[in-house]
């Protein structure tokens, strides 16, 4: 059992770190083993922001093999040599949490592809996000844990989605939490709730075409799914519609775009999704209190039926 | 028939000192002793008036909080409890075992009114998950949508949703009567026992899967029959039924019901009876 939930604002910006932190915080009966969060910010939409981790947080219940703290700032350097050596400039550095930074950089090369192959293949660096507007950040603890340790309180922009999860088919630790990075599309990430039952053959597939999968989290899979059908020319939507047949299991998910947020679900409706949507705001969650954290007034919502398929712009 | 609190003869087992109990409750009376029905007593209910009503904000409680106030107000007599506040939080309203007016003003989570048996509730807003899950007597109104597994397992009273409802509506019900106004979703009647539902609106795949028994009325369009479900006529005892029961649900009254599509089980299982335990030992 996880938590999901997801906003956007229609024709305008909002606090929409805040309002998440909210939604997530009160799905956590849901599983705190970790929390992610894939925020849209308001950017100038020149630079990339990538976040990405050097280690793994080994606190709070990990199940990471805890390492030296000094191969963190080794892996950091290469990271820098390799960004020099793309021809990508540092325009800003932030350290979070020694496991966790979030760079501003100028790259002006679109395929993203070589770009993370590089950087990844530095053992112990995983890219979370790579976007104009997308950040990615997920760590162990409940929504008011991590959203406190990466100051996420303040950040405006105009739509996110986010995870609570208990921790099932893969361990506690930051590669298996949500969401997931759409790798190699900039500014894609998904959530899901749920589990899917054709993981590894629809994994060996994928790999053979040249997709990357960082964990043994059932969940990547949708994000790669979706990836790979986008590479193939498909609308988002269109490859949302594909995945009703093509994921076997039961799944409830979420995916957003710099400019767009979609929700799918199963065909046997088996997990749960409230839906609230107005002219200025769609929310929805795994479960109302999700919604009523950021409107508490009476509000008409409903549960969206089996094989259905949504999409919003902002 | 003999009451069984009076009964001396000890079983093998419990002269061997394995248990003690004694079987006591509503139902082993009924069965036992009908005779002493003025001695009955079903543990946690209460005679409550109606005209003797009262307003409950709930917004800074937990559900155990909110459920063991409602229980404080019926111990006083409150027959009529107005919820202010819902908030949409889970499991409110359950185990009520008397007769009650209970009113929502807002929207419930998951698990609302559980395990209830007697209580008339409406609720000014929408349900989540398994609304009503096992009621065996009242009715309960839902003015807006509803989640999935509405009425799960129930046995009696009236659960009607004015809105459209998730998947599994009445999944594993053995009687009562569910009433939809709008749309429902996939599965609808999974492994339904006994009883009835109605749906005006459409209604999603596999309707009726692995039904032993019962009967579902579709005013709309079915996205597909499951296993065992096949259709049946509708007769003018049906319609005149469907006429009366949407009229005291305050639901369709104008709806013509002589073009509802009327599905029942298709297979009989050799090994299922519809009558309930204690029908058994009444046919006995």
């Amino acid at each position: 059992m996880c938590g999901i939930a997801g906003l956007i604002h229609r024709g305008k910006s909002s606090n929409v770190g805040h309002e998440l932190q909210g939604m997530l915080q009160a799905l956590k009966h849901r599983g705190e083993d970790s929390t992610g969060y894939a925020l849209y910010g308001d950017t100038d939409g020149k630079n990339f922001i990538m976040r990405f981790k050097v280690g793994e947080n080994v606190g709070e219940g990990s199940t990471s093999v805890a390492e030296d703290v000094s191969v963190y700032d080794e892996r950091k350097k290469i990271v820098d040599t390799y960004l020099t050596e793309m021809g990508a400039k540092i325009i800003k550095e932030e350290r979070i949490l020694p496991y966790s930074l979030r760079y501003e950089i100028q790259y002006d090369k679109k395929d993203l592809l070589e770009f993370s192959q590089k950087i990844e293949s530095i053992p112990g660096v995983e890219i979370l996000s790579m976007g104009k507007s997308l950040e990615v950040i997920k760590d162990l603890g409940n929504a008011k844990m991590v959203c406190d340790r990466y100051n996420l309180d303040k950040l405006v922009g105009t739509h996110a989605i986010g995870h609570a999860r208990m921790a099932t088919e893969s361990g506690v630790d930051i590669k298996s939490a949500h969401p997931f990075w759409g790798y190699p599309f900039s500014d894609v990430s998904v959530v899901h709730n749920g589990q899917l039952t054709n993981y590894w053959n629809n994994r060996r597939s994928l790999e053979n075409k040249g997709m990357r999968f960082m964990s043994e989290c059932d969940s990547e899979l949708i994000a790669v799914y979706l990836a790979e059908k986008m590479r193939d020319g498909a609308s988002l939507e269109e490859g949302m519609k594909e995945s009703l047949t093509g994921l076997d299991g039961v799944f409830t998910y979420f995916v957003a775009t710099k400019d767009s947020l979609g929700m799918a679900k199963d065909t046997m409706a088996a997990k749960p999704l409230v839906l609230y949507e107005s002219d200025d705001l769609v929310a929805m969650g795994s479960e109302e209190i999700a919604i009523r954290s950021i409107l508490p007034q009476e509000i008409d919502t409903y549960d969206p039926f089996d094989g259905e398929v949504k999409v919003w712009q902002i | 028939m003999a009451n069984i609190k009076t009964v001396t003869k000890k079983t093998k087992a419990q002269a061997m000192g394995m248990h003690k109990e004694v079987l006591t409750g509503r139902t082993q009376q009924k069965f036992f002793n009908p005779d002493e029905a003025e001695n009955f007593y079903y543990f946690g209910t209460y005679d409550v008036d109606f005209n003797k009503r009262t307003d409950l904000d709930v917004e800074n409680m937990t559900a155990a909080e909110a459920n063991k106030e409602i229980d404080n107000l019926m111990s006083q007599g409150y027959g009529t409890i107005v919820i202010k506040n819902p908030q949409g939080k889970h499991s409110i309203g359950v185990g009520i075992l008397n007769k009650l007016n209970l009113i929502f003003e807002g929207s419930l989570g998951y698990f609302g009114i559980g395990s209830c048996d007697g209580p008339i509730v409406r609720i000014n807003g929408r349900v989540g998950w398994s609304c009503a899950e096992n009621l065996m007597a009242g009715k309960v109104v839902i003015e807006k949508n509803a989640g999935s597994c509405f009425g799960a397992a129930i046995r009696g009273g009236d659960l009607i949703c004015k809105g459209s409802v998730g998947a599994r509506t009445g999944i594993d019900m053995k009687g009562g009567t569910i009433i939809i106004g709008g749309d429902a979703g996939a599965f609808t009647g999974f492994m339904m026992q006994r009883g009835r539902i109605i749906i005006l609106g459409d209604v999603g795949i596999n309707l009726g899967d692995s039904m032993y028994d019962g009967t579902i009325f579709v005013g709309g369009e079915i996205g597909s029959y499951g296993s065992d479900a096949v259709d049946a006529e509708l007769t003018k005892s049906d319609q005149d039924w469907l006429k009366r029961k949407l009229k005291v649900a305050e639901i369709g009254e104008n709806f013509d019901v002589s073009k509802m599509k009327k599905i029942v089980a298709g297979k009989k299982l050799w090994n299922y009876d519809n009558l309930e335990p204690t029908e058994k030992k009444g046919a006995i």
